[in-house]
């Protein structure tokens, strides 16, 4: 068990570190992600009072689409020169490939997030009333189960030759259960209102993530195995 | 064994010969007609079956994946392409059935409620199983492929109707049992027989389908095969 998570922390090193050196995901990422809150401001006043409480839920659709780029990209970079066959061959079980490319994609999308949540909040002028530890545990909880699941269909649809198109088309009907939650209880925590019926929608969150850590640890190798 | 085969085909054809129109017959002629909602209600028999299969089609999905997963098997690779083109069948009739509905009985084409929506997610996990299977590569990856995501999608279904259960209710208890629908509780004896007979039927004609989808697609399998050996044959 500590060689599988030392394992992939050499792995998530590895990515990480080429991402230091080139920059090239994270930074269209970040002004990907900027673009879209320039959009939501053509498409909903940012004048207008009832704005305010739909923007919890801009976070979320931010953080998928930022996420989409970066999760295309993790494996489908592996693709080159075959590395991703060198990375099967290697004496390693292959969750671990799993756990380092989790880890890697989580680091990048929580740095965006870093970034675009405050500039969302800004820009929209959004007063924050309720507890931030709590919109903080949200925003960690639901981006774990979209990285958890959006880096196992990532492996999967590198497999296609028009695998940009095809990971969101698998990935948001999977995510919805998570996104209602992370949806309603971000809004709650950020709102200050309905704080205890968010509790309820953490809940749910953190069964989703438990529940999809374990079957796609246990599944990751049917994905990686080589035909 | 392939006589056995055409067996089945043809009793399950003359009951569905036989069944369809007495079905047609119980629920246009036989059963009351619904006191508030008029004819309209007889589209509730066609809905509930459709619906009913449109889960059961999921369900065989997911079993076959898992078979599949164990041990990468043609047929079962199959039977779970074919279940999942006849359940995003289904869950379009059940989808737009019920939008006729609803537009009767509620007075609104769609409304975000935790059945409809769960249906409507089914049908996307439906339609992004299909398109893994279009991938090019040998039928056992596509097997394996399809197969983890035939599992994953299973296990998403109870998630997503609790998740949108509680989120349209907004949390409060809903009582488990047999809900309303929208025929004021209880049914009359003569509906609740007509639903579970217009629900067999329709198993039936799942059935029916699922066999000749298998033959057609074991069919396309063995001319591409002889085509391939032809070729072969050819180039050299």
């Amino acid at each position: 068990m500590m060689e599988l998570i030392r394992d992939g922390f050499v792995i998530a090193g590895k990515d990480l570190r080429k991402e230091w050196k080139t920059k090239e995901t994270i930074s269209v990422m970040l002004i990907f992600s900027a673009l879209v809150v320039l959009v939501f401001s053509f498409a909903f006043d940012p004048a207008n009072q009832t704005v305010k409480t739909v923007i919890p839920g801009l976070v979320w659709l931010i953080t998928i689409f930022s996420a989409l780029l970066g999760l295309n990209r993790s494996f489908a970079s592996e693709l080159e020169n075959g590395c991703l066959n060198g990375l099967r061959a290697a004496p390693i079980d292959p969750a671990s490939i799993y756990i380092g490319k989790v880890i890697a994609n989580f680091v990048l999308v929580l740095f965006v997030q870093m970034v675009s949540i405050p500039v969302l909040f800004i820009l929209f002028d959004y007063r924050f009333a309720g507890s931030l530890l709590w919109f903080l545990a949200t925003v960690f909880l639901g981006t774990y189960g979209l990285i958890i699941i959006g880096t196992f269909l990532a492996a999967l649809a590198v497999n296609a030759q028009n695998s940009e198109m095809l990971l969101p088309v698998l990935l948001l009907p999977l995510l919805s259960p998570l996104m209602i939650g992370a949806v309603q209880a971000s809004a709650a925590f950020a709102g200050g209102e309905n704080m205890e019926s968010a509790m309820s929608w953490i809940q749910l969150m953190a069964g989703y993530d438990l529940l999809f850590t374990a079957v796609c640890l246990l599944l990751f190798e049917y994905i990686l195995e080589d035909s | 064994m392939k006589l056995k085969s055409q067996i089945i085909d043809w009793t399950l054809f003359y009951i569905l010969v036989a069944a369809v129109p007495v079905m047609m017959y119980f629920i246009f002629i036989w059963s009351p007609v619904e006191r508030v909602l008029g004819p309209a209600q007889k589209i509730f028999y066609f809905h509930v079956g459709c619906a009913w299969v449109a889960f059961l089609a999921f369900f065989v999905v997911g079993v076959y994946s898992v078979f599949n997963l164990i041990k990468p098997k043609m047929n079962h690779f199959i039977y779970a392409g074919v279940s999942a083109e006849i359940g995003v069948l289904f869950t379009t009739v059940t989808l737009l059935t019920g939008m006729v509905w609803g537009r009767i009985s509620w007075n609104v084409w769609w409304s975000w409620e935790p059945r409809l929506v769960t249906t409507l997610i089914l049908w996307f996990i439906y339609v992004a199983y299909l398109f893994i299977r279009k991938m090019d590569g040998r039928w056992e990856k596509i097997a394996r492929l399809s197969g983890v995501f035939g599992i994953i999608g299973c296990l998403n279904v109870p998630i997503v109707f609790m998740a949108t259960r509680w989120w349209n209710s907004k949390l409060h208890p809903v009582v488990f049992g047999e809900g309303k629908n929208e025929t004021g509780g209880g049914l009359e004896p003569e509906m609740l027989f007509t639903l579970i007979f217009s629900v067999v039927t329709i198993t039936i004609l799942y059935l029916f389908l699922m066999r000749k989808g298998a033959e057609i697609e074991k069919m396309r399998t063995r001319v591409k095969q002889a085509k391939n050996k032809l070729l072969q044959k050819w180039a050299n």
